[in-house]
Protein backbone atom coordinates (compact mmCIF):
# COMPACT_ATOMS: atom_id res chain seq x y z
CA UNK A 1 0.00 0.00 0.00
CA UNK A 2 2.64 2.12 0.34
CA UNK A 3 4.16 1.53 -2.89
CA UNK A 4 0.60 2.10 -4.53
CA UNK A 5 0.52 5.82 -2.26
CA UNK A 6 3.80 6.59 -3.16
CA UNK A 7 2.86 5.95 -6.89
CA UNK A 8 0.04 8.29 -6.72
CA UNK A 9 1.93 11.14 -5.25
CA UNK A 10 4.52 10.66 -7.80
CA UNK A 11 1.21 10.89 -10.68
CA UNK A 12 0.31 14.10 -8.90
CA UNK A 13 3.79 15.58 -8.94
CA UNK A 14 3.39 15.46 -12.88
CA UNK A 15 0.62 18.11 -12.67
CA UNK A 16 2.23 20.46 -10.56
CA UNK A 17 5.05 23.60 -11.76
CA UNK A 18 4.46 22.26 -14.96
CA UNK A 19 6.70 24.22 -17.98
CA UNK A 20 5.58 25.63 -21.36
CA UNK A 21 3.00 24.02 -23.75
CA UNK A 22 6.00 24.71 -26.76
CA UNK A 23 8.61 22.65 -24.41
CA UNK A 24 6.22 19.73 -23.82
CA UNK A 25 5.22 19.61 -27.35
CA UNK A 26 9.12 19.35 -28.69
CA UNK A 27 9.65 16.36 -26.11
CA UNK A 28 6.25 14.89 -27.07
CA UNK A 29 7.51 14.63 -30.25
CA UNK A 30 10.27 12.73 -29.47
CA UNK A 31 8.70 10.28 -27.34
CA UNK A 32 6.37 9.31 -30.19
CA UNK A 33 9.31 8.58 -32.29
CA UNK A 34 11.41 6.91 -29.62
CA UNK A 35 7.89 4.71 -28.80
CA UNK A 36 6.25 4.54 -31.45
CA UNK A 37 8.42 4.51 -34.99
CA UNK A 38 11.08 2.89 -33.54
CA UNK A 39 8.66 0.04 -32.10
CA UNK A 40 6.42 -0.27 -35.49
CA UNK A 41 8.73 -2.84 -36.95
CA UNK A 42 8.91 -4.90 -34.12
CA UNK A 43 5.00 -5.10 -34.01
CA UNK A 44 4.22 -5.71 -37.50
CA UNK A 45 6.96 -8.93 -37.33
CA UNK A 46 5.43 -10.07 -34.54
CA UNK A 47 1.53 -9.75 -34.90
CA UNK A 48 1.98 -10.90 -38.43
CA UNK A 49 3.47 -14.38 -37.39
CA UNK A 50 1.18 -14.41 -34.55
CA UNK A 51 -1.36 -14.03 -37.02
CA UNK A 52 -0.33 -16.46 -39.51
CA UNK A 53 0.34 -19.24 -36.62
CA UNK A 54 -3.41 -18.44 -35.17
CA UNK A 55 -5.03 -19.49 -38.10
CA UNK A 56 -3.04 -22.67 -38.74
CA UNK A 57 -3.20 -23.76 -35.50
CA UNK A 58 -7.33 -22.72 -35.73
CA UNK A 59 -7.33 -24.89 -38.94
CA UNK A 60 -5.39 -27.72 -37.15
CA UNK A 61 -8.32 -27.46 -34.35
CA UNK A 62 -11.45 -27.73 -36.48
CA UNK A 63 -11.62 -31.23 -37.01
CA UNK A 64 -15.46 -31.50 -37.82
CA UNK A 65 -16.66 -30.67 -41.27
CA UNK A 66 -19.79 -29.26 -39.96
CA UNK A 67 -17.50 -26.39 -39.28
CA UNK A 68 -17.48 -23.76 -41.96
CA UNK A 69 -14.08 -23.03 -42.84
CA UNK A 70 -14.89 -19.32 -42.36
CA UNK A 71 -15.21 -20.04 -38.91
CA UNK A 72 -10.88 -19.85 -38.46
CA UNK A 73 -11.25 -16.55 -40.11
CA UNK A 74 -14.20 -15.17 -37.31
CA UNK A 75 -11.73 -16.54 -34.57
CA UNK A 76 -8.62 -15.17 -35.78
CA UNK A 77 -10.55 -11.78 -35.74
CA UNK A 78 -12.13 -12.27 -32.41
CA UNK A 79 -8.70 -13.43 -30.53
CA UNK A 80 -6.81 -10.20 -32.36
CA UNK A 81 -8.62 -7.48 -31.70
CA UNK A 82 -9.92 -9.00 -28.20
CA UNK A 83 -7.08 -10.05 -26.93
CA UNK A 84 -3.84 -10.46 -29.33
CA UNK A 85 -3.57 -6.74 -30.21
CA UNK A 86 -3.99 -4.97 -27.17
CA UNK A 87 -3.27 -6.96 -24.50
CA UNK A 88 -0.40 -9.35 -26.11
CA UNK A 89 1.36 -6.45 -27.76
CA UNK A 90 1.22 -4.79 -24.58
CA UNK A 91 3.43 -7.51 -22.58
CA UNK A 92 5.96 -6.74 -25.67
CA UNK A 93 5.49 -3.41 -25.18
CA UNK A 94 6.06 -3.37 -21.65
CA UNK A 95 9.46 -5.22 -22.49
CA UNK A 96 10.95 -2.81 -24.37
CA UNK A 97 9.50 0.33 -23.71
CA UNK A 98 8.49 -0.37 -20.21
CA UNK A 99 12.19 -1.60 -19.69
CA UNK A 100 13.79 1.23 -21.59
CA UNK A 101 11.73 4.10 -19.53
CA UNK A 102 12.52 2.31 -16.50
CA UNK A 103 16.32 2.31 -17.20
CA UNK A 104 16.78 5.41 -18.91
CA UNK A 105 15.41 7.07 -15.94
CA UNK A 106 17.13 4.99 -13.40
CA UNK A 107 20.55 6.06 -15.25
CA UNK A 108 19.30 9.80 -15.15
CA UNK A 109 19.03 9.55 -11.42
CA UNK A 110 22.09 7.68 -10.52
CA UNK A 111 24.14 9.66 -12.87
CA UNK A 112 22.80 13.02 -10.96
CA UNK A 113 20.77 14.07 -14.23
CA UNK A 114 17.44 14.61 -11.92
CA UNK A 115 19.24 16.38 -9.74
CA UNK A 116 20.21 19.02 -12.05
CA UNK A 117 17.27 18.96 -13.22
CA UNK A 118 16.04 19.85 -10.10
CA UNK A 119 18.43 22.08 -8.90
CA UNK A 120 17.67 24.41 -12.13
CA UNK A 121 14.42 24.95 -10.83
CA UNK A 122 12.13 22.37 -13.15
CA UNK A 123 9.98 19.90 -12.09
CA UNK A 124 11.87 16.59 -12.99
CA UNK A 125 9.46 14.51 -13.21
CA UNK A 126 7.22 16.21 -14.50
CA UNK A 127 9.24 17.30 -17.61
CA UNK A 128 10.99 13.59 -17.61
CA UNK A 129 7.76 11.94 -16.64
CA UNK A 130 4.52 13.60 -18.50
CA UNK A 131 5.56 13.56 -22.01
CA UNK A 132 6.02 9.32 -21.99
CA UNK A 133 3.11 8.91 -20.23
CA UNK A 134 1.01 11.07 -23.36
CA UNK A 135 3.26 9.84 -25.99
CA UNK A 136 2.42 6.64 -24.74
CA UNK A 137 -1.24 7.24 -24.70
CA UNK A 138 -1.04 8.73 -27.91
CA UNK A 139 1.27 5.97 -29.52
CA UNK A 140 0.11 2.70 -28.31
CA UNK A 141 -3.51 2.73 -29.64
CA UNK A 142 -2.03 3.20 -33.35
CA UNK A 143 0.31 0.69 -32.72
CA UNK A 144 -2.59 -1.58 -32.05
CA UNK A 145 -4.25 -0.77 -34.67
CA UNK A 146 -1.28 -1.73 -36.32
CA UNK A 147 -0.68 -4.90 -35.11
CA UNK A 148 -4.30 -5.74 -35.79
CA UNK A 149 -4.35 -5.01 -39.24
CA UNK A 150 -1.02 -7.15 -39.67
CA UNK A 151 -2.25 -10.34 -37.80
CA UNK A 152 -5.35 -10.52 -39.78
CA UNK A 153 -3.24 -9.85 -42.70
CA UNK A 154 -0.88 -12.60 -41.70
CA UNK A 155 -3.54 -15.41 -41.43
CA UNK A 156 -4.83 -14.10 -44.39
CA UNK A 157 -1.63 -14.79 -46.39
CA UNK A 158 -0.63 -18.27 -44.46
CA UNK A 159 -4.15 -19.61 -44.90
CA UNK A 160 -4.43 -18.86 -48.07
CA UNK A 161 -0.76 -20.23 -49.28
CA UNK A 162 -0.90 -23.36 -47.62
CA UNK A 163 -4.80 -23.90 -48.44
CA UNK A 164 -6.48 -23.99 -45.10
CA UNK A 165 -9.08 -21.71 -46.17
CA UNK A 166 -9.69 -19.66 -49.41
CA UNK A 167 -9.54 -16.11 -49.81
CA UNK A 168 -13.62 -15.61 -49.80
CA UNK A 169 -13.73 -17.36 -46.59
CA UNK A 170 -11.53 -15.70 -45.21
CA UNK A 171 -12.52 -12.08 -45.79
CA UNK A 172 -16.14 -13.50 -44.92
CA UNK A 173 -15.49 -15.15 -42.03
CA UNK A 174 -13.92 -11.49 -40.59
CA UNK A 175 -16.64 -9.73 -41.35
CA UNK A 176 -19.43 -12.60 -40.36
CA UNK A 177 -21.03 -11.36 -36.73
CA UNK A 178 -18.46 -8.46 -36.06
CA UNK A 179 -19.49 -6.53 -33.83
CA UNK A 180 -17.52 -3.21 -33.76
CA UNK A 181 -18.22 -2.56 -30.06
CA UNK A 182 -14.92 -4.63 -30.15
CA UNK A 183 -12.63 -2.06 -31.60
CA UNK A 184 -14.19 0.13 -28.57
CA UNK A 185 -13.16 -2.53 -25.94
CA UNK A 186 -9.75 -3.16 -28.05
CA UNK A 187 -9.06 0.86 -28.10
CA UNK A 188 -10.10 1.07 -24.44
CA UNK A 189 -7.63 -1.41 -23.28
CA UNK A 190 -4.72 0.05 -25.40
CA UNK A 191 -5.26 3.58 -23.61
CA UNK A 192 -5.32 2.00 -20.38
CA UNK A 193 -2.22 -0.32 -20.88
CA UNK A 194 -0.40 2.33 -21.95
CA UNK A 195 -0.51 4.47 -19.13
CA UNK A 196 -0.22 2.06 -17.00
CA UNK A 197 2.75 0.88 -18.55
CA UNK A 198 4.47 4.06 -19.15
CA UNK A 199 3.82 5.33 -15.08
CA UNK A 200 4.93 1.89 -13.69
CA UNK A 201 8.08 1.94 -15.44
CA UNK A 202 8.79 5.41 -15.09
CA UNK A 203 8.02 5.07 -11.70
CA UNK A 204 10.08 2.38 -10.97
CA UNK A 205 13.25 4.06 -13.12
CA UNK A 206 12.51 7.63 -11.27
CA UNK A 207 12.76 6.41 -8.23
CA UNK A 208 16.26 4.05 -8.54
CA UNK A 209 18.60 4.23 -5.92
CA UNK A 210 22.11 2.78 -5.86
CA UNK A 211 24.57 1.71 -9.20
CA UNK A 212 24.42 -0.03 -12.62
CA UNK A 213 22.70 -3.11 -10.48
CA UNK A 214 19.78 -0.99 -8.78
CA UNK A 215 19.07 0.26 -12.92
CA UNK A 216 18.86 -3.21 -14.13
CA UNK A 217 16.90 -4.21 -10.93
CA UNK A 218 14.62 -1.29 -11.37
CA UNK A 219 14.14 -2.10 -15.19
CA UNK A 220 13.35 -6.09 -14.27
CA UNK A 221 10.50 -4.30 -11.41
CA UNK A 222 8.99 -2.33 -13.88
CA UNK A 223 8.59 -5.27 -16.35
CA UNK A 224 7.22 -7.10 -14.13
CA UNK A 225 4.51 -4.85 -11.86
CA UNK A 226 3.62 -3.89 -15.79
CA UNK A 227 2.52 -7.15 -16.74
CA UNK A 228 1.07 -7.33 -13.61
CA UNK A 229 -1.02 -4.68 -13.53
CA UNK A 230 -1.91 -5.11 -17.56
CA UNK A 231 -3.10 -8.66 -16.90
CA UNK A 232 -5.79 -6.97 -13.63
CA UNK A 233 -7.04 -3.99 -15.57
CA UNK A 234 -7.89 -6.64 -18.30
CA UNK A 235 -9.70 -8.77 -16.34
CA UNK A 236 -11.27 -5.58 -15.04
CA UNK A 237 -12.17 -4.38 -18.84
CA UNK A 238 -13.40 -6.97 -19.90
CA UNK A 239 -15.83 -7.64 -16.76
CA UNK A 240 -17.41 -4.12 -17.13
CA UNK A 241 -17.58 -3.34 -21.18
CA UNK A 242 -18.54 -6.98 -22.33
CA UNK A 243 -20.55 -8.80 -19.86
CA UNK B 1 25.39 35.66 0.88
CA UNK B 2 24.19 32.38 1.73
CA UNK B 3 23.64 31.93 5.66
CA UNK B 4 22.79 28.33 6.82
CA UNK B 5 21.86 28.14 10.47
CA UNK B 6 21.76 24.68 12.82
CA UNK B 7 21.48 22.36 9.94
CA UNK B 8 21.32 18.90 11.30
CA UNK B 9 20.68 15.50 9.60
CA UNK B 10 20.13 11.74 10.54
CA UNK B 11 19.62 8.66 8.46
CA UNK B 12 17.96 6.23 10.20
CA UNK B 13 19.47 6.27 13.43
CA UNK B 14 23.14 7.45 11.90
CA UNK B 15 23.52 11.33 12.49
CA UNK B 16 25.42 12.82 9.76
CA UNK B 17 25.25 16.59 10.24
CA UNK B 18 24.62 18.29 13.45
CA UNK B 19 23.87 21.91 14.27
CA UNK B 20 25.86 23.17 10.90
CA UNK B 21 25.79 26.99 11.23
CA UNK B 22 27.86 29.04 8.95
CA UNK B 23 27.45 32.45 6.26
CA UNK B 24 28.91 32.04 2.58
CA UNK B 25 29.84 34.92 1.11
CA UNK B 26 29.09 36.69 -1.74
CA UNK B 27 32.17 37.67 -3.97
CA UNK B 28 34.09 34.64 -2.61
CA UNK B 29 34.98 31.02 -2.95
CA UNK B 30 33.78 29.05 0.33
CA UNK B 31 34.84 25.85 0.33
CA UNK B 32 33.45 22.59 2.58
CA UNK B 33 36.21 20.75 3.38
CA UNK B 34 37.07 16.87 5.46
CA UNK B 35 37.30 13.35 5.28
CA UNK B 36 35.14 11.20 2.95
CA UNK B 37 32.11 10.09 5.13
CA UNK B 38 31.88 13.54 6.83
CA UNK B 39 29.17 15.00 5.40
CA UNK B 40 30.09 17.77 3.13
CA UNK B 41 27.89 16.72 -0.19
CA UNK B 42 24.91 15.96 2.61
CA UNK B 43 25.02 19.39 4.22
CA UNK B 44 25.67 20.86 0.14
CA UNK B 45 22.39 18.88 -1.01
CA UNK B 46 21.11 20.16 2.19
CA UNK B 47 21.97 23.72 0.89
CA UNK B 48 20.15 23.62 -2.29
CA UNK B 49 17.77 21.38 -1.07
CA UNK B 50 17.80 18.47 -3.12
CA UNK B 51 17.75 16.46 1.08
CA UNK B 52 15.55 18.32 3.50
CA UNK B 53 17.60 19.29 6.23
CA UNK B 54 15.93 17.67 10.11
CA UNK B 55 16.32 20.96 11.48
CA UNK B 56 17.49 24.12 10.34
CA UNK B 57 17.20 26.53 8.13
CA UNK B 58 18.94 28.03 4.48
CA UNK B 59 18.82 31.47 3.59
CA UNK B 60 19.84 32.97 0.39
CA UNK B 61 20.23 36.61 0.88
CA UNK B 62 17.77 36.80 3.55
CA UNK B 63 15.24 34.67 2.00
CA UNK B 64 13.98 31.69 3.86
CA UNK B 65 14.63 28.65 1.60
CA UNK B 66 14.17 25.84 3.92
CA UNK B 67 10.45 27.38 4.66
CA UNK B 68 9.72 28.16 1.06
CA UNK B 69 7.22 26.98 -0.71
CA UNK B 70 7.67 25.17 -4.01
CA UNK B 71 7.09 28.17 -6.22
CA UNK B 72 9.39 30.44 -4.08
CA UNK B 73 11.92 27.41 -3.91
CA UNK B 74 11.82 26.98 -7.75
CA UNK B 75 12.36 30.94 -8.24
CA UNK B 76 15.18 30.87 -5.75
CA UNK B 77 16.68 27.58 -7.43
CA UNK B 78 16.68 29.29 -10.81
CA UNK B 79 19.13 32.03 -9.62
CA UNK B 80 21.68 28.72 -8.57
CA UNK B 81 24.39 27.11 -10.92
CA UNK B 82 25.29 23.07 -9.89
CA UNK B 83 28.59 21.59 -10.81
CA UNK B 84 28.10 18.02 -10.13
CA UNK B 85 31.21 15.52 -9.26
CA UNK B 86 29.78 13.16 -12.20
CA UNK B 87 29.02 16.08 -14.51
CA UNK B 88 25.66 15.00 -14.94
CA UNK B 89 25.76 16.45 -18.48
CA UNK B 90 22.25 15.34 -20.17
CA UNK B 91 23.64 12.06 -22.34
CA UNK B 92 20.88 12.67 -24.64
CA UNK B 93 22.07 16.16 -25.41
CA UNK B 94 25.30 17.34 -27.18
CA UNK B 95 27.92 19.76 -25.69
CA UNK B 96 26.18 22.67 -26.51
CA UNK B 97 22.32 21.43 -25.94
CA UNK B 98 23.51 20.75 -22.69
CA UNK B 99 25.20 24.15 -22.01
CA UNK B 100 22.02 26.15 -23.91
CA UNK B 101 19.30 23.53 -21.80
CA UNK B 102 18.73 25.89 -18.82
CA UNK B 103 18.07 28.88 -21.37
CA UNK B 104 15.70 26.87 -23.48
CA UNK B 105 13.63 25.53 -20.14
CA UNK B 106 13.78 28.74 -18.17
CA UNK B 107 13.89 32.16 -20.80
CA UNK B 108 12.03 32.88 -23.72
CA UNK B 109 15.13 34.14 -25.29
CA UNK B 110 15.60 33.31 -29.14
CA UNK B 111 17.68 30.80 -30.29
CA UNK B 112 20.23 33.02 -31.85
CA UNK B 113 20.51 34.96 -28.15
CA UNK B 114 20.87 31.33 -26.52
CA UNK B 115 23.63 29.82 -29.01
CA UNK B 116 25.50 33.21 -28.35
CA UNK B 117 25.40 32.83 -24.74
CA UNK B 118 26.31 29.43 -24.95
CA UNK B 119 29.20 29.74 -26.87
CA UNK B 120 29.90 32.96 -25.09
CA UNK B 121 30.01 30.62 -21.51
CA UNK B 122 32.20 27.65 -24.01
CA UNK B 123 34.84 30.22 -24.77
CA UNK B 124 35.34 31.46 -21.04
CA UNK B 125 35.79 27.57 -19.90
CA UNK B 126 38.43 27.30 -22.09
CA UNK B 127 36.37 24.86 -24.64
CA UNK B 128 36.10 25.88 -28.41
CA UNK B 129 35.23 23.71 -31.37
CA UNK B 130 33.49 21.01 -29.65
CA UNK B 131 29.87 22.32 -29.32
CA UNK B 132 28.34 19.49 -31.54
CA UNK B 133 30.01 16.68 -29.65
CA UNK B 134 28.07 14.00 -27.54
CA UNK B 135 28.95 13.92 -24.07
CA UNK B 136 30.02 10.18 -24.38
CA UNK B 137 33.33 11.87 -26.86
CA UNK B 138 34.87 14.44 -24.28
CA UNK B 139 37.17 13.78 -21.14
CA UNK B 140 36.65 13.91 -17.88
CA UNK B 141 37.93 17.69 -17.29
CA UNK B 142 36.17 18.76 -20.46
CA UNK B 143 32.57 17.05 -19.11
CA UNK B 144 33.75 19.45 -15.71
CA UNK B 145 33.87 22.66 -18.06
CA UNK B 146 30.84 22.10 -19.73
CA UNK B 147 29.46 21.62 -16.54
CA UNK B 148 30.80 24.98 -15.53
CA UNK B 149 29.65 26.56 -18.81
CA UNK B 150 26.11 25.44 -18.14
CA UNK B 151 26.03 26.43 -14.39
CA UNK B 152 26.68 29.76 -15.70
CA UNK B 153 24.83 29.85 -18.69
CA UNK B 154 21.49 31.30 -17.04
CA UNK B 155 24.17 34.38 -14.51
CA UNK B 156 23.43 32.58 -11.27
CA UNK B 157 23.88 34.44 -8.24
CA UNK B 158 24.95 31.24 -6.35
CA UNK B 159 27.86 28.89 -7.55
CA UNK B 160 28.05 25.02 -6.15
CA UNK B 161 30.68 22.56 -7.15
CA UNK B 162 30.57 19.09 -5.48
CA UNK B 163 33.79 17.64 -5.63
CA UNK B 164 34.87 19.47 -9.03
CA UNK B 165 38.48 17.98 -9.71
CA UNK B 166 37.55 14.08 -8.11
CA UNK B 167 38.83 11.89 -11.15
CA UNK B 168 41.29 14.35 -12.68
CA UNK B 169 44.99 14.45 -13.11
CA UNK B 170 46.65 17.46 -10.99
CA UNK B 171 47.14 19.92 -13.93
CA UNK B 172 43.28 19.76 -14.45
CA UNK B 173 42.23 19.81 -11.17
CA UNK B 174 44.04 23.04 -10.67
CA UNK B 175 42.57 24.71 -13.93
CA UNK B 176 39.58 23.90 -12.98
CA UNK B 177 39.43 25.26 -9.43
CA UNK B 178 41.28 28.73 -10.66
CA UNK B 179 38.08 29.24 -13.50
CA UNK B 180 35.85 28.49 -10.60
CA UNK B 181 37.66 30.87 -8.49
CA UNK B 182 37.50 33.35 -11.42
CA UNK B 183 34.18 33.38 -12.41
CA UNK B 184 33.23 33.97 -8.80
CA UNK B 185 35.39 37.11 -8.89
CA UNK B 186 34.25 38.06 -12.34
CA UNK B 187 30.73 37.49 -11.87
CA UNK B 188 30.48 38.26 -7.99
CA UNK B 189 28.70 35.36 -6.99
CA UNK B 190 28.41 33.35 -4.16
CA UNK B 191 30.38 30.34 -4.51
CA UNK B 192 30.32 27.31 -2.57
CA UNK B 193 32.89 24.32 -3.29
CA UNK B 194 32.82 21.20 -1.40
CA UNK B 195 36.29 18.81 -1.86
CA UNK B 196 39.01 17.23 0.24
CA UNK B 197 41.35 18.26 -2.15
CA UNK B 198 44.27 19.71 -0.46
CA UNK B 199 45.32 21.94 -3.74
CA UNK B 200 41.93 23.57 -3.66
CA UNK B 201 41.99 24.48 -0.02
CA UNK B 202 45.70 26.14 -0.69
CA UNK B 203 44.78 27.57 -3.95
CA UNK B 204 41.17 29.01 -3.77
CA UNK B 205 39.97 28.60 -0.28
CA UNK B 206 39.18 32.41 0.79
CA UNK B 207 37.17 30.90 3.64
CA UNK B 208 36.59 27.39 4.59
CA UNK B 209 34.57 25.23 6.75
CA UNK B 210 36.21 22.02 8.14
CA UNK B 211 33.28 19.45 8.79
CA UNK B 212 34.36 16.38 11.45
CA UNK B 213 32.15 13.55 11.77
CA UNK B 214 28.89 15.48 11.14
CA UNK B 215 29.76 18.68 13.16
CA UNK B 216 31.85 21.84 11.98
CA UNK B 217 35.22 21.98 14.05
CA UNK B 218 37.08 25.13 12.67
CA UNK B 219 36.10 28.20 10.02
CA UNK B 220 38.55 30.44 8.98
CA UNK B 221 40.90 30.74 5.34
CA UNK B 222 43.52 29.22 3.62
CA UNK B 223 46.38 31.56 5.12
CA UNK B 224 45.30 30.11 8.61
CA UNK B 225 44.63 26.78 7.93
CA UNK B 226 48.13 25.04 8.16
CA UNK B 227 47.91 26.76 12.30
CA UNK B 228 44.57 26.25 12.87
CA UNK B 229 45.43 24.58 16.47
CA UNK B 230 42.72 22.06 15.59
CA UNK B 231 44.25 18.46 15.83
CA UNK B 232 41.63 17.16 13.01
CA UNK B 233 42.22 19.85 10.81
CA UNK B 234 45.87 19.39 11.42
CA UNK B 235 45.38 15.75 10.62
CA UNK B 236 43.65 16.17 7.66
CA UNK B 237 45.77 19.13 6.32
CA UNK B 238 49.32 17.37 6.60
CA UNK B 239 47.78 14.21 5.86
CA UNK B 240 49.40 14.94 2.36
CA UNK B 241 53.56 14.01 1.92
CA UNK B 242 54.07 17.40 0.42
CA UNK B 243 51.99 18.89 2.95
CA UNK B 244 53.36 16.69 5.80
CA UNK B 245 57.28 17.84 4.48
CA UNK B 246 56.54 21.87 4.27
CA UNK B 247 55.42 21.53 7.43
CA UNK B 248 58.63 19.95 8.97
CA UNK B 249 60.60 22.26 7.09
Amino acid sequence: MKGFGRYMMFLGSLFVRRETFATYYKLILEECVQIGVNSALLFILVSTFIGAVTTVQTAFNMVSPLIPRFVIAQVVREMVVLELAPTIMALIYAGKIGSSMASGLGTMRITEQIDALEVMGINSSSYLVLPKIVASILMYPLLVVLSGVCAIIGGYIVGTFIHIITPTEYVSGLRFGFNSFEIVVALTKSVVFSFLISSISSFKGYFTKGGALEVGIASTAAVTTSVIAILLADYIIVNLLLQ
Amino acid sequence: MIKIKDISKSFGDKMVLENISSEFDKGKTNLIIGSSGTGKSVLLKCIVGLISPDNGRVYYDLRNFTEADKEEKSEIRREIGMLFQGGALFDSKNVEENVMFPLDVLTKMPLDEKLDRANLCLKRVGLENVNKKAVSEISGGMKKRVGIARAIVNSPNYLFCDEPNSGLDPQTSILIDELIHEITHELDITTVVVTHDMNSVIGIGEKIIFLYKGHKLWEGNNADITHSGVAQLDDFVFANKVMSKMRSL
